[in-house]
């Protein structure tokens, strides 16, 4: 460190991380409420497993070649060769992949991406309950939280990525680069896994599956409003010099930035984190009429809408954007249902993957031509690069592989678990356990209690 | 062409103030606003008259005495 505001600035700077790490915690626990929210009670365990098993599973990959892939691929492979100067940092047997004085970011750095990747495999799990194997899910979490949602970081949330320079790509928190893929993927598994029994009645109407525990889904997505605010900050750079950034800005002042090191304020995304929410929230309740489930799930998806610009929109148009996009949301999602006989078990296709393709394309137009990034000959934000990167996001990257991997697995016949399994509930062997283990031990203590009273007399 | 007056960050920090899109319609927007707020206010009181009569009509006394029962 050169100097003692150098120092400070890099000890902030770690700390603001590792703070954001673990507020972000909270939307992996909220998670794991919806889900068992959501399930019926023949399946809670094997919900909360499957979705609490993607914390290691996914952290040892991340930390194995997920983080690499991040610094490796923002040209590879249709724009240069991989950064494999950059990527050299990044590699398991650096050195700075562990404590190093020399080095006070990467660890947290790595930590906040990380997050994200449990978020994007999460939101995979809640569309699959009840049906799934728990080993397919494992799969496909960390294909989406290691490969694929870590590739289009690279490219579109990358200050050197290749879709930000040449398509002016913008997604400051993330509409598309997590939401819209793991939406997408989502959607490309549940096609090919089927709906739970029961979903459809048999002339095709779709039925509802009203969650076991409100309260507990009712907290959960609370939790998760409160992870993605801490979400909102991982995703700044939250001070920063001009010749640190090296880029077009002049002058000697200090600011925050986005992902892209293009200029923002904490202050303004919290204005706009707290008045998309709100659209959303109020919309929400208009268009389900007053439905707990959507009205909750809104405020996410107005968020969600609003994410790509809300590093610079004014909050009036956070608001607006967030109540448009669940509009659309909630229509797009029983109008897919029905046509496509799909069981989104927690509308998670609909909130995180619609509303962040609808969100980029709508900030395509609201930010139209604001430059993308503070380097020379980047392509400044245009509504046909916006669309073209919420295809390359929600289908190429996001549908397709999640299609083609669920399609393997079911050929393999481990895709999803036996009907008579689905019917007697994931958890029928341990409830079974858990019931004999109880008459087990109220047999001893009982025993116990009347040896005590015959010693007794 | 930018919408809010940026085409590039060739700026010094110091100098810049609002970054939002479209700066000098804030009133209009304050307006739509409004207006979003005053007519989500009207839609609510509308559809809760309207569910509350029906849901009067609705009760089974022997429903009923279950709910309270279930306090």
């Amino acid at each position: 460190m050169d100097g003692n505001l150098n120092a400070l600035t890099t000890v902030f700077t770690e700390f603001y991380y590792w703070v954001t790490v673990v507020f972000m915690f909270l939307i992996h626990v909220g998670f794991c409420m919806y889900e068992v929210g959501a399930s019926r009670a023949r399946n809670h365990m094997h919900t909360l497993m499957k979705n609490i098993m993607i914390i290691p599973l996914v952290t040892v990959t991340f930390f194995f070649f997920g983080w690499w892939i991040y610094w490796a691929f923002p040209n590879f492979p249709f724009w240069g060769g991989l950064d494999t100067e950059s990527g050299a940092a990044n590699l398991p047997w650096a050195d700075t992949m562990g404590p190093n004085a020399g080095d006070r970011i990467t660890g947290v750095f790595w930590a906040a991406f990380l997050l994200f990747s449990w978020t994007a495999a999460s939101i995979v799990s809640g569309s699959v309950i009840e049906r799934i194997r728990s080993s397919a899910l494992w799969v496909h979490a960390v294909l989406i939280g290691s490969v694929w949602w870590i590739i289009d970081a690279a490219w579109g949330w990358h200050y050197g990525g290749w879709m930000v320079r040449e398509l002016g790509y913008h997604d400051a928190y993330a509409s598309g680069v997590i939401h819209a893929i793991a939406g997408g993927y989502a959607l490309g598994v549940i096609m090919v896994l089927g709906p739970r029994l029961g979903k459809f009645a048999k002339d095709g109407t779709p039925r509802d599956i009203p969650p076991h525990n409100p309260w507990l889904l009712t907290i959960g997505i609370f939790l998760i409003y409160t992870g993605f605010w801490g979400f909102y900050a991982a995703c700044n750079v939250p001070v920063i010099s001009p010749e640190g950034i090296d880029g077009q800005i002049t002058g000697v002042t200090w600011t925050a930035t986005n992902i892209y090191l293009a200029p923002t304020t904490l202050s303004g995304i919290t204005f706009n984190f707290l008045m998309s929410l709100s659209g959303g929230l109020m919309a929400a309740y208009v268009i389900s009429k007053g439905d707990a489930f959507w009205t909750f799930s809104g405020g996410l998806a107005g968020i969600i809408t609003a994410s790509a610009g809300n590093d610079l929109y004014h909050p009036i148009q956070a608001m607006i954007i967030g109540a448009v996009g669940v509009v659309i949301v909630y229509k797009l999602h029983y109008w897919m249902e029905r046509k496509f006989k799909l069981d989104d078990a927690v509308g998670a296709v609909a909130v995180h993957g619609y509303a962040g393709f609808v969100g980029l394309v709508i900030s395509g137009f609201v930010l139209w031509g604001v430059p993308s990034s503070p380097y020379e000959g980047y392509a400044a934000i245009n509504p046909v690069g916006q669309f073209i990167g919420a295809i390359i996001m929600f289908f190429v990257l996001g549908f397709v592989p999640g299609w083609a991997v669920a399609k393997m697995q079911a050929a393999a016949g481990v895709l999803r678990i036996p009907e008579e399994v689905e019917l007697q509930g994931l958890d029928y062997a341990e409830h079974h356990a858990y019931e004999d283990a109880k008459a087990a031990i109220i047999a001893a203590d009982k025993e116990e209690l009347a040896n005590r009273g015959v010693a007794a007399k | 062409m930018s919408t809010n007056g940026y085409s590039n960050w060739a700026v010094d920090m110091a100098d810049v103030g609002a970054i939002y899109p479209f700066q000098g319609s804030e009133v209009l927007m304050v307006i739509v606003g409004v207006a979003f707020w005053i007519g989500w206010h009207r839609i609510q009181f509308v559809r809760e008259r309207e569910h509350l009569e029906k849901a009067r009509h609705t009760g089974d006394e022997e429903k009923v005495k279950a709910q309270l029962e279930r306090y």
